[in-house]
C-alpha cells in the first residue's frame, strides 16, 4: 500500500484515496481521422509496461479530485516524486521523456 | 507416566490456578500459563494426529508457530476454529480442543494399514494422478476426509472485529531481548515507539532460558525491569498476542491482535471484538523477528516424543513439563546445550548427542559438570518405538564427511530433542520483496545486519544469524544506535552494561541435516522433512531423480513447505537435501518466495467491520420511508437500496410485477428514480464539452430542452446512457445509470483535466442533491395537473423532451418530460429534502386515477418492451452504437471527432458478423428464456457448439400476455431483416439448463414501434 504526495493538496496520504489514472503523457491524437489503423490502435492500445521507472497518472478520488503524475517504479514501487500535470510534463522532457 | 510437571523457579505456571479442559472427549486438567500443547504433554497425550498421506501417529514437534502436527479444532457450533495449533492456544478453563487428522479414528487410522495410501501417493502423486482432471472431483472428497485438517464452522460467525489504523516512528517486531533493547533505546531517545509480540507475554527465548544473565540480572529480572522502564514511557506501547503477519511497501504493517481468544467463552465480552487487525504505518521498522529450531532428519523422526530441542527446553523451563525421564537429545550445534543442562538439573537422565567430534569447550565443560552424558561425533541413524519413541539406534559419524563410519549405541528413551541450527524468521523482510542469503558458516537463510537502511527497515538480533544472546544484543545495539544517528538523536542510551551476558560465545555448527544411516536413501527407515505434508528425504531425491531442478518446482511436486506451518521447520532441510542430491551448494539451490500471510489469519480479522449491514456504505432515497411504508421489497442496485417491487398482501413477484406493469400502461405508475446519477455542468464550453464526450450533437439543444445521449469509450464501445437538459446556454444537467455515476464523473474529469484543461467546465455531482420521482402513464399527465399549476402541461405547450421549472405539490421543482417505459410520463425533481413529502401528494393526486407504485422489476419490464437497453446488462464493453442499432444517437457531422469516433473505422468494428442487439420470442410463448442462455444455429450437432450470441435481458410482458427477451447476435441485425426471414436466418436456437428452445429473432421494440404513445 502507497503513501502518496499529493501535489494539489499538499500532503501525504494513504493509497485508499487515490484511484491509478493509467500512463502518463499519453496526449490523444489532434486530429484521429487521420491516422491509420495501426497509429490509431497503437494509442489506443500500446503501453510501455517497463520494468522498472514508468511515469503514471493518479487521481486523488477521496480529496482533491485532481490527476497527478506519479513516477514509480514498477519493480521496486519506490516512488521518486509527484507532480500536477504539467510539472510533471516538465520533469518528464526534462529526463528525454525516457522511461 | 513419561512425562511430568516440575515446579522450576521461572516458568510462567500458575500451579495455584487448575484448570478443566476436554480433548477428544476425554477430560484432562493443566494449569494457568499453559498453551494447549503444554498442557497435553503434561498429561502424557502423546499421539495427537494422524500424519496426511501415512496415517503414522504423530504427537507435538514444537512450541510456537512452526508446530506442523498438533492442529486442533477448538470448540464446537459458531465459535468452533480449525487447525489452531495447540502450541499457540492459550489453555484457559472449560476449553474443547478435538484433533484434525486421524479417519476414522485417531487410534486406528485407515492409512496406516499396510501402508495402504502411501502405496498410491508417492512423491508428485496429485501431479501423477490427476493430470486427468476427471478424476479429482471423484476422488476429492474421499482423500480430503482421509487427510483431515478440520471443519471450518458452519453458522455465522457471532464474533465482532475491528481495524486500528497507527502511525509511528518505530515499529519494533518481536519482543524478545533484542526487541525489547531496540524498543529502550528508541524509547530512552524519545521516538514514539510501537512494540508488537505473538505471544502472551514479552520475552521471546528469554521465557525459555530464565536463567540466563543479562546485564547483571536473570533473564527474569532483566524482563521485569525493561518491561517496567518501556511501560513508564507515553511514547513507548507494548502490544502483546499481536502477531505480525505482513510487511507491504512504504512500511505499512498488518497485525492481528488476539483479544478474546484465551478468555472462556462464557467470559468473552459481546462488546470488545475478539481481534483487532492493526495497520501500522511507521517510519522506521525494527525486525526483531528471532529463529526458530529446525530438527534433523533422521529414521523415524516423526516419532510422538520427538520434538526439536528447543521445544523440550520451552517445555520445561517456561510450562513445568518434562517431556520424558530419560531424554536423547541430538545436535549440529550449541543450542542445545544450555536446555540439556536444565533437563538434568530437573531430575532428568540426559545423553546428548552431538554429531561434532570436538565440541565448544566452555559447554562441554558446563554439561560434563552437570551430568549430562556427552557422546561426541555421534549421528541418531533411526529412532526406535511404536506409538511413542523408546529409543534410538546411534551410528558413529565420520568427522568430516557426512558418512557412517561404525556402529554406535543403542540408547534407551522416552523422549528425544534435536537440534540442526536455526532459521531466522525472516518472512515480515522478504515480504517486502527482500531476499535472504545463505550463510554458510551460520547454516542459515538470514536477513542483512544492516537491514534495509533505505527503506527504513532494520533487522536485530537472531534474524540477523546473531544467534549467541550476547552478539545479538550486542548487535541490536549498534543497528538502533545508527537508526538513532540517522534521524540526529543520541545513539547512545544504552550502555555497555546493559548487553553483557553470561554466554559462552557460539562455536560453529555441523554442516549436517540429514543424519546418515549408512544406507542408500529410500532404503532405511522413513526419515521425514516435512511432518503435515509426509514428505520424505527419499521423496526429496525422488524428485530430484524424476528431474525436477528448481526449488520452486521440487516444493510443488512433493509438497514441502505447504502445510499451514508453511515450512518453518522443514524448508531449510528440505532445500539442503535437494541441494546434497543434486551434488550443488544451498544457494545454488535458491529460497523460495515468502508472501503474506507469516501465519493464518481468520477472514472476519481481514474483513473487519466490513461485513453484514455495513460490509459497504448503504444508499438511501429521500423517499425510502415512503416505500418502506408500503411494504416494498427491495434490490441493492450499487450501493443503493431501490424498491424492486411493492406486492400487496398476497401476491408474489409475478403478479405484483404483471399489476405494475398493466397500471402503467393503462392507467398512472410511479417509480423512484433518485439514484440516476446527476452531474451539474457550468461553464460557457459546457456544449462543447458535451459534444466531445457523447455521441450525439449538442450544439442545437435549446433551454427548456434535452436530449438522450449514449455516452462511448475511445473504442467507440458504449459505456454509459441517460438524459441531459439544457437550462441555459451555459448549464446543462446530464443524468447517468445509477451504478455508473462514480465512474462516469470521474471519466469526465480525466478528459476535462488531462485533455481540455483550456474548456471553461465545472462539473459537480448532485446526485443526492434531488428527489426524483417519475409519474407514468397515459394518466400522469391528470396526476401532476392536480399538484402543479404553475406549468402547462398541455401537449402543445410541453412536448416530449422537454423540461419546466414549476412548483409541485408547493416546492419548487424541475419537470422532465421524458419516458423510459414508451409511455406519457413526467419526471419530478425537487430539493431531496422535499422528497418524501412530494412523493406523498403525488400519491394522493393520483389515488383517483389508481396510482400504483413500481420498482426496479417492473421498470425492466416496460423498458424491454420497448427495446431500451440498460448499459451494462445488454450491453458488455464490447458494444457499439450500430451495434446497438442506435446510429440515430450518433452525429458524425459534428466538427470534432468526438470520443469513439475514430474507432468506429477500425477494420473489427467496422467488419462483418458481429454481434448485435435484437428482440427474442420464443416459440412456446410461456417460455422465460434464462438471462445469460447462448444461442446456437442448430441443436444436432456435438459439441463444441458455435456460439453465436447470449440473451440479455428476458421477462414476462403483461402487457403482450407472453415472454419477451433482448439478446446480442452475431449478425443479429441482417438475421432478423426481411431478407433474413426469407431464407430462415431468423429461426435459432437459446441454450440454457440443458435445454434448448426455438427462438424467432424479430426487431427489440415489442410495443408501439412507431413510439406514439409517449406523445400524446
Ligand atoms: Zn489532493
Amino acid at each position: 500500500m502507497f503513501v502518496f504526495f499529493c501535489p494539489h493538496c499538499g500532503e501525504n496520504r494513504e493509497e485508499e484515496e487515490f484511484g491509478y489514472g493509467g500512463e502518463a503523457f499519453i496526449p490523444r491524437p489532434a486530429t484521429p481521422e487521420t491516422l491509420n489503423d495501426d497509429a490509431w490502435g497503437d494509442y489506443l492500445f500500446m503501453r510501455k509496461n517497463p520494468k522498472g521507472w514508468h511515469w503514471e497518472m493518479w487521481s486523488h478520488n477521496t480529496g482533491c479530485r485532481k490527476f497527478f503524475v506519479v513516477k514509480r517504479n514498477t519493480a521496486t514501487n519506490a516512488i521518486a516524486g509527484s507532480w500536477t500535470l504539467s510539472d510533471g510534463r516538465k520533469a518528464y522532457d526534462a529526463e528525454g521523456g525516457a522511461t | 507416566m513419561t512425562s511430568f510437571r516440575v515446579r522450576r523457579p521461572g516458568a510462567r505456571i500458575d500451579f495455584e490456578k487448575p484448570l478443566s479442559f476436554s480433548f477428544d472427549g476425554q477430560p484432562y486438567s493443566g494449569f494457568a500459563g499453559d498453551t494447549l500443547a503444554s498442557a497435553l504433554l503434561a498429561n502424557d497425550v502423546r499421539m495427537l494426529a494422524r500424519s496426511f498421506k501415512y496415517g503414522r501417529p504423530r504427537g507435538i514437534v514444537g512450541s510456537g508457530p512452526e508446530e506442523p502436527n498438533a492442529l486442533m479444532q477448538i470448540e464446537a457450533g459458531a465459535h468452533t476454529i480449525p487447525n489452531l495449533k495447540a502450541t499457540q492456544v492459550e489453555l484457559y478453563d472449560g476449553l474443547i480442543a478435538r484433533r484434525t487428522t486421524g479417519y476414522p479414528t485417531l487410534e486406528f487410522d485407515l492409512k496406516s494399514i499396510g501402508g495402504l495410501f502411501s502405496r498410491f501417493m508417492p512423491a508428485g502423486f496429485y501431479y501423477k494422478t490427476f493430470q486427468n482432471q476427471k478424476l479429482w472431483p471423484k476422488f476429492e472428497h474421499i482423500i480430503r476426509q482421509a487427510a483431515g485438517y478440520g471443519s471450518a464452522p458452519a453458522e455465522p460467525d457471532p464474533e465482532t472485529y475491528d481495524h486500528s489504523h497507527r502511525h509511528t516512528q518505530v515499529l519494533v517486531v518481536g519482543g524478545g531481548a533484542s526487541g525489547l533493547l531496540a524498543a529502550l533505546a528508541a524509547g530512552r531517545a524519545g521516538l514514539k515507539v510501537v512494540v508488537v509480540d505473538e505471544q502472551k507475554e514479552c520475552g521471546g527465548w528469554l521465557l525459555s532460558s530464565p536463567h540466563s544473565i543479562i546485564g547483571g540480572k536473570t533473564a527474569d529480572a532483566w524482563l521485569k525491569a525493561v518491561l517496567g522502564e518501556l511501560q513508564s514511557m507515553p511514547n513507548v506501547e507494548v502490544l502483546t498476542r499481536t502477531s505480525a503477519f505482513a510487511l507491504h511497501n512504504m512500511n505499512l504493517v498488518l497485525a492481528v491482535e488476539q483479544l478474546q481468544d484465551h478468555l472462556p467463552l462464557g467470559a468473552r465480552s459481546a462488546h470488545r471484538p475478539r481481534q483487532r487487525l492493526h495497520r501500522i504505518r511507521a517510519e522506521n521498522v525494527v525486525l526483531a523477528t528471532g529463529a526458530i529450531e529446525r530438527p534433523l532428519v533422521f529414521g523415524n523422526n516423526d516419532l510422538p516424543g520427538i520434538m526439536t530441542a528447543s521445544a523440550l527446553t520451552t517445555y520445561l523451563n517456561r510450562y513445568g513439563v518434562a517431556a520424558g525421564k530419560r531424554v536423547l537429545l541430538h545436535t549440529s550445534n550449541d543450542h542445545v546445550y544450555q536446555g540439556a543442562c536444565d533437563l538434568v538439573r530437573a531430575g532428568c537422565e540426559v545423553v546428548l548427542a552431538d554429531a561434532r567430534a570436538r565440541v565448544n569447550p566452555a559447554w562441554e565443560k558446563r554439561a560434563r559438570a552437570a551430568g549430562v552424558d556427552l557422546r561426541l561425533g555421534y549421528g541418531i541413524a533411526y529412532a526406535r518405538g511404536g506409538r511413542a519413541v523408546s529409543g534410538a539406534q546411534l551410528v558413529k559419524l565420520d568427522a568430516e564427511r557426512n558418512a557412517v563410519t561404525g556402529k554406535g549405541p543403542s540408547i534407551d528413551c522416552d523422549a528425544l530433542g534435536s537440534s540442526g541450527g536455526l532459521s531466522p524468521t525472516v518472512h515480515l523482510y522478504c515480504h517486502d520483496g527482500g531476499r535472504p542469503h545463505w550463510d554458510d558458516e551460520k547454516l542459515a537463510f538470514v536477513v542483512p545486519a544492516t537491514g534495509r537502511a533505505k527503506s527504513r527497515i532494520y533487522c536485530v538480533g537472531a534474524v540477523t544469524g546473531e544467534f549467541g544472546l550476547q552478539q545479538a544484543l550486542e548487535q541490536t545495539q549498534r543497528t538502533i544506535g545508527d537508526l538513532l544517528a540517522s534521524l540526529g538523536k543520541p545513539a547512545g542510551t544504552t550502555s555497555a552494561t546493559d548487553v553483557h551476558t553470561d554466554e559462552p560465545a557460539s562455536v560453529p555448527p555441523r554442516r549436517i541435516f540429514r543424519i546418515p544411516d549408512g544406507m542408500r536413501e529410500g532404503h532405511g527407515k522413513k526419515a521425514f522433512v516435512d511432518f503435515q505434508n509426509d514428505v520424505s528425504a527419499a521423496d526429496i531425491h525422488l524428485a530430484v531423480r524424476e528431474n525436477y531442478r528448481s526449488i520452486e518446482h521440487i516444493k510443488r511436486y512433493t509438497a514441502l513447505g505447504f502445510g499451514t506451518d508453511q515450512g518453518k521447520l522443514s524448508n531449510v532441510n528440505g532445500f539442503a537435501i535437494a541441494a546434497d542430491a543434486r551434488g550443488i551448494s544451498i544457494p545454488e539451490v535458491g529460497t523460495t518466495t515468502y508472501r503474506p500471510a507469516y501465519s493464518p489469519v481468520t477472514f472476519g480479522t481481514l474483513a473487519g467491520l466490513h461485513a453484514d449491514e455495513t460490509f459497504e456504505p448503504r444508499r438511501y432515497s429521500a423517499m425510502h420511508a415512503c416505500h418502506v411504508a408500503r411494504g416494498a421489497e427491495f434490490e441493492p442496485v450499487g450501493q443503493w437500496l431501490r424498491p424492486w417491487y411493492f406486492p400487496l398482501p398476497g401476491e408474489d413477484m409475478h403478479a405484483a410485477v404483471r399489476r405494475e406493469c398493466l397500471a402503467a400502461r393503462r392507467g398512472v405508475g410511479i417509480m423512484d428514480a433518485s439514484t440516476l446519477g446527476k452531474i451539474d455542468l457550468r461553464g460557457k464550453d459546457v456544449r462543447e464539452f458535451l459534444g466531445r464526450v457523447y455521441a450525439n450533437d449538442w450544439a442545437k439543444l435549446a433551454p427548456g430542452k434535452c436530449r438522450y445521449g449514449l455516452m462511448l469509450d475511445e473504442n467507440g464501445m458504449v459505456m454509459d446512457d441517460g438524459v441531459t437538459a439544457c437550462i441555459t446556454d451555459d448549464h446543462f444537467v446530464m443524468t447517468t445509470t445509477t451504478g455508473g455515476a462514480a465512474r462516469v464523473f470521474s471519466w469526465l474529469e480525466k478528459w476535462h483535466q488531462t485533455e481540455w484543461p483550456d474548456l471553461d467546465v465545472y462539473m459537480t455531482s448532485v446526485t443526492d442533491h434531488w428527489a426524483t420521482a417519475a409519474i407514468v402513464g397515459p394518466k400522469s399527465r391528470q396526476t401532476l395537473a392536480k399538484v402543479c399549476s404553475d406549468i402547462d402541461l398541455s401537449p402543445s405547450a410541453f412536448k416530449f423532451m422537454d423540461w419546466r421549472d414549476g412548483t409541485v405539490a408547493g416546492v419548487p421543482a424541475r419537470v422532465f418530460r421524458i419516458s423510459f417505459s414508451g409511455e406519457l410520463a413526467f419526471e419530478v425533481n425537487v430539493d431531496a429534502n422535499y422528497g418524501h413529502h412530494v412523493w406523498e401528494a403525488l400519491m394522493d393526486a393520483g389515488r383517483e386515477f389508481g396510482i400504483t407504485p413500481y420498482g426496479t422489476e417492473t421498470m425492466h419490464v416496460l423498458r424491454a418492451e420497448k427495446g431500451f437497453i440498460i448499459v451494462g446488462q445488454d450491453t458488455d464493453g464490447s458494444m457499439t452504437p450500430l451495434d446497438l442499432d442506435m446510429a440515430w444517437a450518433v452525429s458524425m457531422k459534428k466538427p470534432f471527432s468526438f470520443i469513439g469516433k475514430r474507432s468506429f473505422a477500425r477494420s473489427d468494428t467496422a467488419g462483418p458478423n458481429r454481434k448485435q442487439l435484437v428482440g427474442l420470442l420464443t416459440e412456446d410463448p410461456e417460455i422465460v428464456l434464462a438471462e445469460g442462455a447462448q444461442i446456437i444455429e442448430r441443436t444436432d450437432i456435438a459439441p463444441p457448439v458455435p456460439m453465436l450470441g447470449h440473451v440479455t435481458s428476458s421477462y414476462y410482458s403483461p402487457e403482450l400476455d407472453r415472454s419477451i427477451a433482448l439478446a446480442v447476435v452475431r449478425d443479429g441485425i441482417n438475421r432478423r431483416s426481411d431478407e433474413g426471414r426469407k431464407t430462415g436466418r431468423d429461426v435459432l436456437y437459446a441454450h440454457a439448463g440443458g435445454k434448448a428452445h426455438k427462438v424467432r429473432l424479430v426487431s427489440p421494440v415489442f410495443i408501439d414501434p412507431k413510439g406514439e404513445r409517449q406523445n400524446v
